[in-house]
């Protein structure tokens, strides 16, 4: 026992660190003269812009014309009757989630995640009736779909999958409808409006895109040179103009391009434009995970004798685009982002139902307090994304390799 | 044996890789030309249905428009293509003084962003996450409609030492202006460029040789002030004579006017541009390994002496790319200055084609002036992306 | 003798300016070991990757199994199926699990069923020693498995000649072993083989000729105890006391 007791003493413990308050204040802020005064400068910053707004913000604002505009802002003049159709697609995106978590994240700490998330954004939208039912089925959608991955994972993968790539164009057609006698009457795009619109185009961009941008990074690595030249040229060209010149191409010269008789809706217009532009960006992201990949995998394709289309869908492009989805997801929060141009060429999305609630007599002077809830929708969405994404990057480059 | 050449086994050319490669780029080509020409021909019929001609005539055709802001002289007599140059030229001021304005912020957030102190770091980190995920539409508007539009009316200016004037119709700042004595001491400055650029260069010549490279970047420029300085006492008259804005009736005469529209549109980019500038140097600075500090510690440099000799050429070669495209960013950014009145190249154009109807051919104009900014952007940093580098071989 | 199953007649190759290979004649039998050696940058590696079109060759013929590689894509496709290869750097496809790598060339390329194909990647895997890792990925195996792994990858094709481009010159001492004896069970199984090695035991033991390139041309071929006991060229000689020294 004294033996056993010496030689755990002979194990020194490390220093104890004197963490105390004081002893933290000293470290991390005044750690020497200039340090303070470092300190003190940021303080007086804080506090100069800290105090004013909380002021105004508790006193003056007058934040009802956020609850009393919430439905316009969240899906503009989308008839009354057919919201619960937005609501279904939100049904739907939670189970496709809660599949996708199951199976390739399988961690239960990520789930009790989307979950907290689901209720607190939730008791943002409160003031809108009956929103509660739709969150707790939501909750139970996403809980299911995870629930159903986790119980035959090999299967739930491919459901998972085609889920995921059925799910956009779904969406589309929910929310756009059939004729007008069907179970899911038309919905014309003009009365699309609010964030929905402002999602609707980022996923149209970004999942339209897609199939364009991969084939534009392919024909920039290609050896071919006609179709190197043509795809640096769209790429280039795309980039080096500021996607509002292209909103407004789309809206003045799209219907013109139309043979006679076609005429697209202004939406539609938009999205048009947007895809191009999210194309050459998603064209430069994929060609940066081609050139992740090495020499050495197109050679053994070839050596095991993969026609030059095999090797690309086999071996190729599945290493490129898993490379890639962290920066994907940027492309797709940046995009979300510059949706708010198209209210520049008339759309009413989320800023575009802004200005039109700012223009009505009744909110005359509430340009702070609309414009704050817009920066902080976008800011939650986006932080969110990035967040999730940063998670996921985590969670993919454990799991396998 | 015979020898046999593979030239003289007839292969079937669409079996031939080299026939096939060419046969594809033929296809390829085809299609897209085919495309476009299908494009090109309903534009043309549905031009000529509308009976829409297609020229830049236009351009020569009184614009009829007034302006708020113009560096050249404007007036709504003048043509369409003086009227487009005046909002190329704002575009370029407004981009130009951004880019400056956003590195020089950016830089600072960013070295805050790595600071040791818990809540210089941590104010830092706020204002770049808040900035980076919102939209910069957004921001813009807000600024401007929310912030400098709100601003007191011209009669109950905001007084800010200098004097400066903030208003709603603009900020009034103090400005110099040209004296008696300019035209002599406009050679002094001369003469002072002349000797800060010896100046750099014989520290230049004296670094090669003994290997200890001098503060150029400190030298020189306090070369140029000291001859600045002595001119301004010898060279007889008022150099610069200081002008002071004073409120007259309902406006302010003497120093220099920013429009709220200039103002907002600078601030919201800078602001933006700045946050992104940020992360950009982080990254730079912490992409230099931990390695590195410790190698350059153990030769006994001091920490000065670390971060400028080792550290900065090392994260200058890691910062510069994402920069350059901070930059494209910005200047193509600037477009959305429309949302807060003003007047670039994109809202004089659109204001263009409005009353002309010419939609095609302002969008062509549009897009080559963006374009070619962003190419003189790309060769620009470009060039000094290769001079850094061959600087450090 | 039976008739050659590769055939190469004055092989030329360029890099730019670089003159890789400079007239490579050679014929290998079926069934024959061979293996390659020389400095680096004699173009010995360039050589064996022109036989799968991995290098294309700009004059002089080739002809493998009867099929002359040309610019037909047709043979070159014909061509690759009959040849296997094992790289330096195993090079296997990281997304895909051991058995998906095996049997990714047979289901698409031989249009096997999957059920065939795989049973073939597991009797391959058991030969090459590592059953049990068919479900893993790449990464998580050490690289004389990957090796191996890439060994069965290669043979999974059934193809009637075998290429090794410095097979263990990527690997830790302690795994070379396990990959020679694979390539040595697949020597003595009849399999055509050309290796370019510096294994000079695994030579010794099991190759029928050796072959002595530098500057872009065969030196100097010849069985192995010739090669090691009697070199007719000074290159040779020099060439072998620097890497047999030590």
């Amino acid at each position: 026992m004294t033996t056993s007791a010496s030689s755990r003493s002979d194990v020194l413990p490390p220093p104890s660190e004197r963490y105390t308050l004081l002893g933290w204040f000293r470290k991390n802020l005044f750690g020497s003269w200039l340090d303070a005064l470092l300190t003190l400068i940021a303080l007086a910053f804080a506090v100069a812009i800290l105090v004013p707004t909380v002021r105004w913000a508790t006193t003056s604002a007058r934040w009802e014309v956020i609850p009393n505009n919430v439905e316009l802002f969240m899906f503009g003049s989308y008839p009354r009757d057919q919201v619960w159709r937005l609501w279904l697609c939100l049904w739907l995106l939670a189970l496709v989630t809660g599949m996708l978590w199951g199976v390739y994240v399988r961690r239960r700490s990520f789930m009790s995640l989307f979950l907290i998330a689901l209720p607190v954004l939730g008791m943002l939208f409160t003031f809108a009736s009956g929103v509660w039912v739709h969150y707790a089925a939501m909750i139970v959608a996403g809980l299911a779909g995870w629930a159903l991955a986790r119980w035959r994972p090999r299967l739930m993968s491919s459901v998972a999958l085609v889920g995921t790539l059925l799910f956009f164009p779904l969406v589309i057609l929910i929310i756009r409808g059939f004729s007008e006698e069907s179970f899911l009457p038309g919905v014309a795009t003009n009365l699309w409006g609010g964030l929905m619109l402002s999602l609707l185009i980022s996923v149209v961009g970004i999942v339209f895109s897609f199939p364009f941008g991969v084939l534009l990074a392919l024909g920039r690595q290609s050896n071919l040179p006609a179709v190197r030249t043509l795809s640096i040229l769209y790429i280039e060209i795309i980039r080096g103009v500021p996607l509002i010149t292209l909103l407004f191409m789309g809206q003045v010269m799209l219907n013109f391009f139309l043979p006679s008789g076609i005429v697209v809706d202004r939406v539609i217009r938009a999205m048009v434009a947007v895809v191009m532009f999210a194309a050459a960006y998603l064209a430069e992201n994929v060609r940066g995970g081609l050139q992740a990949i090495p020499k050495g995998q197109y050679e053994a394709a070839d050596a095991v004798g993969l026609s030059g289309f095999h090797k690309m869908t086999f071996i190729i492009l599945p290493q490129a685009l898993r490379a890639v989805i962290p920066v994907l997801v940027g492309q797709f929060i940046g995009l979300f982002k510059d949706t708010t141009l198209v209210a520049l060429v008339g759309l009413l999305d989320l800023l575009g139902i802004a200005r039109g609630v700012l223009a009505n007599p009744a909110w005359i002077g509430t340009q702070l307090e609309v414009y704050l809830f817009l920066a902080f929708i976008y800011w939650i969405f986006s932080y969110a994304m990035s967040y999730a994404s940063r998670r996921l990057e985590v969670a993919l480059g454990v799991g396998e390799r | 044996m015979t020898t046999t050449s593979s030239e003289q086994h007839a292969v079937p050319f669409w079996r031939d890789e080299r026939y096939l490669q060419v046969l594809a780029q033929i296809l390829v080509v085809a299609i897209i030309a085919g495309t476009l020409y299908y494009l090109a021909n309903n534009l043309v019929t549905a031009l000529a249905a509308q009976n829409i001609p297609i020229g830049f005539d236009f351009l020569r055709l009184t614009a009829g428009f007034d302006i708020g802001e113009s560096s050249i002289a404007y007036s709504r007599a003048s043509t369409n293509a003086q009227a487009l140059l005046v909002g190329v030229l704002n575009t370029l001021r407004v981009s130009f003084l951004g880019i400056i304005f956003s590195t020089i912020l950016g830089a600072i957030v960013g070295v805050a962003r790595l600071s040791n102190n818990w809540l210089v770091n941590k104010l830092a980190g706020i204002y770049v996450e808040i900035l980076r995920n919102i939209p910069l539409l957004v921001f813009l508007i807000f600024l401007y409609s929310a912030a400098f539009v709100k601003l007191p009316r011209i009669t109950e200016a905001l007084e800010l030492p200098g004097p400066i004037y903030l208003t709603n119709r603009g900020f009034f700042v103090p400005w110099a202006e040209p004296g008696d004595g300019w035209s002599t001491y406009r050679w002094v400055l001369w003469v002072g460029l002349l000797v800060a650029i010896v100046v750099a260069w014989v520290l230049r010549r004296q670094g090669q040789r003994t290997g200890r490279m001098p503060l150029i970047l400190l030298w020189a420029p306090l070369a140029f002030v000291v001859v600045a300085l002595l001119g301004w006492f010898i060279v007889p008259g008022q150099p610069l004579v200081s002008s002071i804005p004073v409120l007259e009736g309902r406006n302010f005469t003497g120093g220099n006017g920013l429009t709220p529209e200039f103002m907002a549109v600078l601030l919201g980019l800078v602001v933006y541009t700045s946050a992104f500038i940020a992360e950009v140097v982080r990254a730079g600075i912490q992409a230099v390994s931990k390695g590195q500090r410790e190698a350059a510690t153990a030769l006994g440099l001091s920490g000065f002496q670390t971060l400028r000799l080792v550290i900065l050429p090392q994260a200058q070669r890691v910062i510069i790319p994402p920069l350059t495209s901070q930059y494209l960013n910005l200047t193509k950014n600037s477009s959305l200055a429309v949302a807060a009145g003003y007047p670039d190249v994109y809202a004089i154009g659109r204001t263009i084609q409005n009353q002309s109807g010419r939609s095609i051919e302002i969008i062509a104009l549009m897009m080559i002036v963006y374009l070619a900014f962003s190419l003189g952007t790309s060769l620009f940093m470009n060039w000094y992306n290769k001079r850094i580098r061959l600087v450090e071989r | 003798m039976s008739e050659p199953i590769i055939v190469c007649q004055d092989v030329h190759k360029w890099y730019g300016h670089f003159h890789a290979l400079r007239g490579v004649s050679m014929e290998v039998q079926k069934g024959e070991v061979i293996v390659i050696f020389g400095p680096s940058g004699s173009g010995k590696s360039t050589f064996i990757r022109t036989i799968n079109r991995l290098e294309e060759h700009q004059q002089g013929t080739i002809v493998v199994d009867g099929i002359e590689l040309s610019h037909d894509v047709r043979n070159i496709a014909a061509i690759r199926r009959e040849v296997g290869m094992v790289f330096q750097q195993f090079n296997l496809f990281p997304h895909l699990t051991v058995m998906q790598n095996i049997t990714l060339g047979p289901i698409q390329v031989r249009k096997w069923d999957k059920k065939k194909a795989e049973q073939i990647a597991m009797e391959l895997l058991t030969r090459v020693g590592i059953p049990e890792q068919a479900q893993k990925y790449p990464g998580q195996l050490s690289g004389g498995q990957q090796q191996r792994v890439a060994i069965a990858r290669a043979l999974a094709m059934q193809p009637k000649i075998m290429l090794f481009d410095e097979p263990t010159s990527a690997l830790d001492p302690e795994m070379i072993k396990e990959v020679l004896d694979v390539m040595t069970e697949l020597a003595k199984s009849g399999m055509t083989i050309l290796a370019v090695t510096h294994e000079m035991g695994f030579a010794r033991a099991v190759a029928d000729r050796m072959v002595f390139f530098d500057a872009g041309n065969i030196i100097e071929s010849g069985p192995p105890q010739q090669i090691f006991s009697n070199p007719q060229e000074e290159r040779t000689k020099l060439f072998l006391s620097q890497i047999l020294s030590h």
